[in-house]
This record gives structure tokens, sequence and C-alpha cells, in this order.
């Protein structure tokens, strides 16, 4: 053991850097961690578009195909239904669609590319259940407005044009995926045009 | 000649770990108060639930298949087709239950007497945690058997993080690893809840009875049964010996050693408790839908939510408080304080009396609105919300609130009752 003073400065130089160094290593450590937590390449691809042949579908029809795994409502509206919706606009939290819930070219009041063709993403915006397409009978839950989609889960409601109710959990309107059409009968889930 | 060998054995451990010294300390040697009812039996009955789960968990992993295709197909083979696997499947969900059961007994124990008192916050907080770990903990095992409430309740709770402002959707993204729950999710929590959970509420239970055994068990009557050193006349004095990290401090009084008068009424707590155990696990396994519940006995399908979706019993006080709130980011911070603003107690409560027998009446009639507020917010928080129910579900969420506002306000110069020196005079 040898008695040299001891250099405090040099002490405290070396314990400063080997902490800095420390706590860059584990911070570098960590990324692989909590970079594994995202989607996976494999989740990534399942999210790849989906193609709906619209034709088939009878009016005030709903089918629901499967994008990145959740449920996409392609809903044909009837004559009627389209009517409605202008009708009870001043029941609604977001009638013009302020809210960035869909791309450009469906903030607009039917929330749609073609009026009679609606496509959203079938998810509640409170809590992520999915609602209950009421082709009737959605009356009785809202006075005057005749279908709709209502969730079993906490009660909202939605018109529609998935437009979210005044005074129910949910706090948006419904999302809107990016689609577009490629021909008059089909739809592609999933990109907008000229995305591919 | 035998005996010769074990004290041989027993003094060479003793000389490389200290074996002896520390079954003296915390069993052998540790002084209880004489006075515990049946309130303080909740405490060993959670670390008895605790080794079960560990037990029948580590048996449900050697069949069980955590992926997204095999998981609900695994539970169905364990529950008919492994030799005993229905009754170590139902061992593992009535406990989780009973493990509630007996927890919140053992917190409402601490609330009544005071336990939370200084100097006794961290056990408090330490207990605290677990609380919130044991929580974690059973959300992530009820994803595994990959029901359709497994499945929908997921949803639903992971959802609550796309509340938070900016970051809320990656952030769920990053929790599920997926665009929606899915085997990603499943395999996740499957490790979290096998292994990492696990560990951390073992530290932490272990954290618990250090610090319990470092300040001492409270008592019904709140009062210290370690008096000081000298004050405590000879004849007065415990007459069993303790260790000399207690007895060399303070003058213990009104105490017997934990082994084996304690443990021996522990047995009986849990000779009864086991009744009531194994009633439930052989003839009312589902606890009426309340501990398994109907929907997930259907498989997982994420494009049909069930038509109600209520989560397990014990959570649902907290869950009435978050449907009570009508908007959602709010709603979801109110939740989480609902369940934070516990571990603060000890610091709400300015009084320097423990026990509710030495307290006003005030205080009384302030534990007595909050207990019914918890219990009427935890059968709301199960049925669906209707503008009734959501009503009573907010003047409860107010009331479990302003339990903690209101003595926060009085325990400060709280009209309390003379509390008696000894427990015993």
């Amino acid at each position: 053991m040898s008695n040299a003073p001891v250099n405090t400065g040099r002490r405290m130089f070396l314990t400063a850097t080997t902490a800095v160094v420390g706590a860059v290593g584990a911070a570098g450590v960590a990324v692989p961690f909590i970079k594994s937590w995202n989607p996976s390449a494999k989740a990534k691809a399942a999210g790849a578009p989906v193609e709906v042949d619209v034709s088939k579908i009878e009016p005030g029809q709903l089918i629901r195909v499967e994008w990145q795994g959740k449920p996409v409502w392609v809903v044909s509206r009837t004559d009627a239904a389209m009517k409605d919706l202008a009708a009870h606009d001043d029941k609604l939290r977001d009638p013009n669609s302020e809210e960035p819930q869909q791309p450009d070219y469906a903030t607009n009041p039917a929330r749609s590319i073609r009026p009679d063709i609606f496509v959203a993403v079938g998810i509640c915006t409170h809590l992520g259940c999915s609602p209950t397409y009421l082709p009737d009978g959605f009356g009785e839950l809202v006075e005057g407005v005749k279908s709709g989609f209502f969730c079993p889960c906490h009660g909202s409601k939605f018109d529609m044009a998935g437009r979210v109710f005044q005074n129910v959990p949910a706090p948006l309107n419904l999302v809107i995926p990016p689609y577009h059409f490629k021909d008059d009968n089909t739809v592609l889930v999933g990109v907008s045009e000229g995305d591919a | 000649m035998i005996k010769g060998l074990v004290t041989g054995v027993i003094d060479w451990v003793d000389a490389r770990i200290p074996m002896t010294d520390t079954w003296n300390k915390h069993l052998a040697q540790y002084p209880t108060p004489i006075n515990f009812n049946f309130w303080y039996f909740f405490g060993s009955l959670a670390m008895l639930v605790l080794v079960n789960q560990i037990l029948t968990g580590i048996w449900l992993t050697m069949n069980y298949n955590p992926s997204a295709e095999g998981a609900f197909a695994s539970i169905e083979y364990i529950m008919r087709d492994v030799e005993y696997g229905w009754l170590l499947r139902y061992m593992h969900s009535t406990g989780a239950s009973f493990f509630f059961i007996v927890v919140y007994l053992h917190m409402f124990r601490g609330l009544i007497y005071g336990s939370y008192q200084k100097p006794r916050e961290l056990i408090w907080v330490f207990g605290m945690l677990i609380f919130l770990v044991l929580m974690a903990e059973a959300f992530m095992g009820y994803l595994l058997p990959w029901g359709q409430m497994s499945f929908w309740g997921a949803q639903v709770i992971i959802s609550l993080f796309g509340a938070i402002p900016i970051i809320g959707d990656d952030l769920t993204q990053w929790i599920r690893g997926d665009f929606v729950i899915s085997g990603a999710t499943l395999t996740r929590f499957f490790a979290l809840h096998v292994v990492a959970l696990p560990l951390v509420l073992v530290v932490l239970v272990f954290l618990h009875i250090v610090a319990l055994h470092e300040v001492g068990s409270n008592n019904p009557e709140g009062i210290e049964i370690k008096k000081k050193k000298g004050s405590v006349p000879e004849s007065e004095l415990s007459p069993f010996k303790y260790h000399k990290q207690f007895s060399g401090k303070k003058d213990i009084v009104d105490a017997a050693p934990f082994f084996p008068y304690f443990v021996v009424k522990d047995v009986v707590g849990v000779a009864v408790f086991l009744f009531l155990f194994a009633g439930v696990i052989f003839f009312w396994p589902e606890g009426g839908g309340y501990f398994l519940e109907p929907p997930n006995f259907e498989p997982a399908n994420g494009l049909k939510t069930p038509a109600h979706i209520a989560p397990v019993w014990y959570y649902t006080p907290f869950y009435a408080i978050l449907r009570a709130i009508p908007d959602k980011l709010i709603g979801v911070i109110v939740f989480g304080s609902s369940v934070l603003i516990l571990v603060f107690l000890p610091w709400f409560d300015r009084c320097k009396v423990r026990s509710i027998r030495y307290r006003s009446t005030l205080h009384k009639l302030n534990i007595t609105q909050f207990t019914i507020c918890f219990i009427v917010l935890g059968i709301l928080g199960a049925l669906p919300a209707t503008p009734l129910y959501t009503l009573i579900s907010q003047i409860c969420s107010f009331g479990y609130f302003a339990f903690f506002a209101l003595l926060f306000i009085y325990s400060k110069n709280e009209k309390c009752k003379p509390v008696p020196e000894r427990i015993t005079k």
C-alpha cells in the first residue's frame, strides 16, 4: 500500500465518467428489451390491405372484414339512412368530423368516399368494444333516428356515419380507415388512393 | 447419540449462517401482542394462498400452451384429460378470488386499528405495492385462458392507457405488441404472470414482513407492547424469553412468542379457511359467474364483443369509479387516483390514537360510509350501466374520496377517548 495523497478531483472525475458511461450502457441495453414489445414484422404483415367486393352487399346490410386484426365494417346505406344523416346534427358531439378520426377524403357529412358505402373500424372509441349494428330499432335509443350503432359495453351510440351521440362515454367518432375504390365494385381497405 | 448428531449439525450450520438466530428473532422469541383477534388471521392466510397460487401455478404451466391457437384448448385439456387437472386449475382460479377476499379483509383490519400509523407507514406502503402488483398479476392471469372475457376484459383495460394524451395510442400498441390484442399480447402476459410479477410479489412480501418485524405488530387496542427500558416493574414484564433485539432495548409487556402460541392460533384460522376454500373449489368453483365469468367458456373472438363486459369482482369497485365519470381522460385519472390514494393513507390520518375503539364517533361514521360506498361500488361495477346506477356510482365515488378528505380535516384535532397505558389494564 502506498501512502500517496488522494487526488479528490481525479477521483470525482473517474466516478462521474464511470457513472455516465454505465448509465449510457444501461440505456443502450434497455433498447432491445423495450423495442421487442413493438408489433413484430409478422404482425405488421398481417396489417396488409384487404379487398372487399361491395356489389354483393344488400342495401342496409353490414359485412365485417378483418384488417390489422380489427373488425372493419362495410355498410351499404339505404337512401332513407342517407337522408337521415342530416337530421340530427344537434344531438352529435362532432357532427362535422372536426376531430382527425378519418382521412381527408372522408371528412364530409357522410364520412365516406361514396355516400352509399360506409367503411369504418368497428371498435368503440371508448374502451375498444365492437358496437352492435341496429338497422332498425335504434329509434328506441335515440328518438327520431331509425338506424345506428350501439355499444353494449358502456352504452355509447353512433349514427349511420359513425358519428358519436352526446351524453355517452365514447369521446370521438368511429375511426374511418384509409381505403379507396379499386373499381366500382371493389373497396381496398388499408390504403388510400395512390399510396399502395 | 442422535441428539448429539442433530446438535452438531445445527452448530455447524449456525457457525456459517444465522439459522437459529433467525428462527428465534422472527418466530420463537418474537413478541406478539396477546390480544390478537380474528382480524389477525388474514396476514398468515394471505401467505398460505400465495403458496397455493405458486404451487398450482407451476403445475398448470406444465400443461398450458401460451399461444393464441392453443391456449383455450389447453385449458380444456387440463380440465378434462390431465389427471386432477380440474382440481389444480380450480385451486388456482378460486385461489385468485380468495387471495383478494383475504387481502381486502387484511387491509380493512389495518384501516380500523390504525396499523398504518407511525411508525408502521412503510409496512402499509409495501402492503399497498403488494396489492397493486397483485391486481396486475390477476389481470394478466385472466387473459391466459383466452376466452371471450379474457380477451375483451384485457381490451378494455389496455385501452385505458389510450386516454393518455399524445403517447396513448403508441403506448397501447406497445403493450399489446400488435394492433389489437393477439397472440403477442398473450405470450408476454404469460411471461409476466408466471415469472416477473411473482418474483416482485415475493420480494415485496419479504420486505412487508421485515418492516413489520422491525417495529412489531399493532393490535386491536392500538397500544404499544414495547415500553421504555426500566419503566416496567420486573413482576409485570412478559414472562417469556425474547430475542435480545427486542428485550435488550425495551421492556416487553402483554406479549407471547409467535411460535408456538400464535402459530397454533393461526392453524385454527387455516382450518376454517380451508373448509370454505375447499367448499368453493368442489361445489361452487365458478363462484356464480363472479370467479369465472360465463363468456370465458367461449374462445376469444376479436370480431364479436360479449353483450356485457364486467371485470372480475375484485376490480369492480374501482371499475365503477371509472364508469361513473363521463369523460374518458378524467375517468382514467380518477380511476388511477382511487387506487393510489390508498398508499397515502398514513399521511391523511393525523390522529395520534390508532384503534377505532378509542376514536371519535365521526371517525367511526366515516369508516362506515367508506365501507358502504366501497361495497356498493363493487356491486354496481359488476352490473350493466344504467342512468340510475351511474348516479349511485357517482355518489359512492364521492363518498370514497370524501373519506380521505374528511379524515385529513378532523384527525388533526380529533376528540378521542382516553387510551389505556396497557392492553391488560
